[in-house]
């Protein structure tokens, strides 16, 4: 009754699952290599989202992760009731958006300046030296805009040769978002902008000599020819930074945090730091940064998901 | 018609001439913005005290003196997290390069069963995480806290850059080649000693180059998990002096009258900026030399793997 195709269908797959064991076991040595990469990632990745579970009990030193009593969302109506929580959120959201729109554009002209300067010395200088900062510490940096702009350091004593009083930098809550985005941009700018330097060479030569012919200028040209040809690369460089905006980079804002700015500058990472490791609150700090870790995996979810349906360009 | 055209080609408008100019007052004006901060940082740690506080250091040092650097080399806590840092960013970057080697190689290899889902176990871990606290309990478990291998062990991959390591063995290694050794009876492991590795050279440079930094940097998982100052690294003991001056100063017993002790101060922020030099100095020695290494990894890993 059965067809010859069906039949050669059916030898065909087992043909093909004979050879797939007999892969598996040709290859055996591939899969010994993997053995300590996946014992790594379960046990420093995946074992702790075992202990997310203290987020929703009372987690205490004597019953352990497992044995410690269950209090359901008792921490999440605690903390989206404080008083702080408005404060946090605010701060976080105020400091990464503006971080995200204001180290946006940066890179790509520098890339795009960088593409077009005829003066190859002048070139490599400038790539060579505006992409140092980014190797330097967190705490370097830190150190850097403490000295820099403590009351005798340079930034003052700038403003005191023109005629104006010194101010303290650090300590005013107002100042402390425009400081920490702004350093930021002067630490990467550079190194951002490497990878739409890459982009820009992918592009072909063919079409600036074409828009050249079609008496383009230059200014249209980059409008035109470059801008669209690195925006790919934009985009996907917006949803690797979307998915992190409620993940401010906790070790800066952390390191340039005092009594005197703590109004502007604390945010979800440092609290949820404090809570833990200063106050002892493990199950009410874990149920703070797991509300963080959620709602960024859901806005990169999201955003992957619109920009996939809009350019085509996606992260997975 | 052609010979219009060709003119038209060859002349520069007045567009294009205003951005040459404008292009040029752009780099300069970054390299100035970039350069300045660090050269006053450089030359204040190389200045007089009281030309420091007096705020009379710009671009150059003022009344040149190695001081500072002097009672740095004599201090032990910068001593033991100088040699510490080191210890932690050899044998960190050692154990980097294995473990992350060795993933990234299956990973590449098109025989490989269950690809996809392992991939997916590995990438899932840069998406979300068990956070701050989960984590320490993890390595407070483990026994890990306050010994040298907490900053060694947890860190031994970034899922990251074996995703570039792995996107640089798709593209460099040729199936044939792979094939070819498979014929003439090469064992896997033989394939990646005798054909993988010594092709490899520039992935493990740049490896190394992002894994060295990552440890000479790294802040937070010494702060967060070692509390014996005999196990501090640099970093955590640049920012303990920079967040609290007087430790230095009482160590090194200065603080004797009113004079000494303003003085105290003054040098105090000399050693400040002395320090932050200090610890940046490997990473500014070798920077240059290893700029193009840096540039190929970002390379890589844009490409979609």
């Amino acid at each position: 009754m059965q067809s010859p195709i069906y039949n050669g269908l059916k030898v065909s797959t087992n043909q093909m699952r004979r050879k797939k064991i007999h892969g598996f076991l040709n290859h055996w040595q591939l899969y010994t290599l993997l053995i300590i990469p996946i014992l790594y990632v379960f046990v420093f990745s995946y074992l702790p989202m075992y202990g997310i579970q203290i987020a929703f009990k009372q987690y205490n030193f004597s019953d352990g992760i497992w044995n410690s009593p269950w209090v359901g969302d008792k921490w999440f109506k605690m903390f989206f009731a404080s008083s702080q929580f408005g404060r946090l959120l605010g701060n976080t959201l105020g400091i990464s958006v503006y971080s995200l729109f204001a180290s946006f554009i940066p890179p790509i002209i520098l890339a795009i300046a960088l593409n077009e300067m005829r003066c190859i010395p002048l070139k490599k200088t400038v790539q060579m030296v505006s992409y140092m900062p980014h190797f330097l510490s967190t705490v370097v940096i830190c150190g850097i805009l403490q000295q820099v702009l403590s009351l005798n350091g340079m930034a003052n004593n700038f403003l005191a040769t023109i005629g104006f009083d010194r101010i303290q930098f650090l300590g005013k809550p107002e100042l402390f978002k425009h400081l920490y985005v702004w350093s930021g941009v002067w630490q990467n700018v550079g190194y951002n902008s490497i990878i739409y330097i890459a982009a820009l060479a992918g592009i072909s030569p063919e079409l600036h000599e074409a828009a050249k012919v079609d008496g383009a200028n230059i200014w249209q040209r980059i409008w035109n020819v470059d801008v669209p040809g690195i925006m790919p690369t934009a985009v996907i460089m917006l949803i690797m930074r979307s998915g992190s905006i409620l993940s401010v980079g906790f070790e800066k804002v952390f390191l340039l945090q005092n009594s005197l700015n703590m109004r502007s500058s604390d945010v979800i990472s440092t609290y949820v730091y404090r809570l833990g490791m200063v106050n002892m609150e493990y199950s009410f700090s874990t149920a703070v940064g797991l509300f963080q870790s959620v709602v960024s995996l859901i806005l990169m979810c999201i955003v992957n998901g619109i920009s996939r349906r809009v350019s085509e360009t996606s992260l997975w | 018609m052609a010979r219009t055209r060709k003119r038209k080609v060859i002349q520069e408008t007045f567009s294009d001439r205003l951005f040459v100019v404008l292009d040029w007052m752009l780099l300069l004006f970054l390299l100035i913005i970039v350069l300045i901060p660090l050269l006053n940082v450089i030359s204040c740690s190389l200045s007089e005290p009281a030309a420091v506080g007096g705020g009379r250091v710009f671009l150059t040092p003022k009344g040149f003196s190695l001081t500072a650097y002097q009672s740095l080399l004599e201090e032990k806590t910068i001593m033991t997290g100088f040699f510490n840092t080191i210890f932690y960013t050899v044998f960190g970057t050692i154990l980097n390069l294995i473990v992350t080697l060795s993933c990234a190689y299956p990973l590449s290899r098109r025989e490989l069963l269950f690809k996809k889902p392992l991939m997916f176990f590995f990438s899932f871990t840069m998406l979300f995480s068990g956070g701050m606290m989960p984590t320490y309990l993890l390595i407070k478990s483990l026994g890990l806290l306050n010994s040298r291998w907490v900053m060694i062990i947890p860190g031994a991959m970034s899922v990251s850059n074996m995703i570039i390591a792995r996107t640089f063995f798709m593209n460099t290694i040729p199936q044939e080649l792979t094939e070819a050794a498979e014929i003439d009876g090469a064992s896997d492991y033989r394939l990646i000693f005798s054909v993988v590795l010594p092709l490899s050279a520039p992935i493990i440079a740049v490896l190394t180059l992002f894994y060295a930094v990552g440890h000479w940097n790294a802040f937070f998982s010494c702060f967060l998990y070692i509390t014996k100052p005999e196990l501090f690294n640099l970093q955590v003991v640049l920012r303990n002096f920079i967040a609290n001056t007087r430790a230095l100063m009482d160590s090194n017993g200065l603080t004797e009258s009113i004079a000494a002790a303003q003085d105290a101060a003054l040098f105090q922020e000399v050693l400040k900026y002395a320090i932050i030099v200090f610890t940046s100095i490997p990473i500014l020695l070798i920077y240059p030399f290893v700029q193009k290494h840096f540039v190929k990894g970002v390379m890589i890993g844009s490409l979609k793997g």
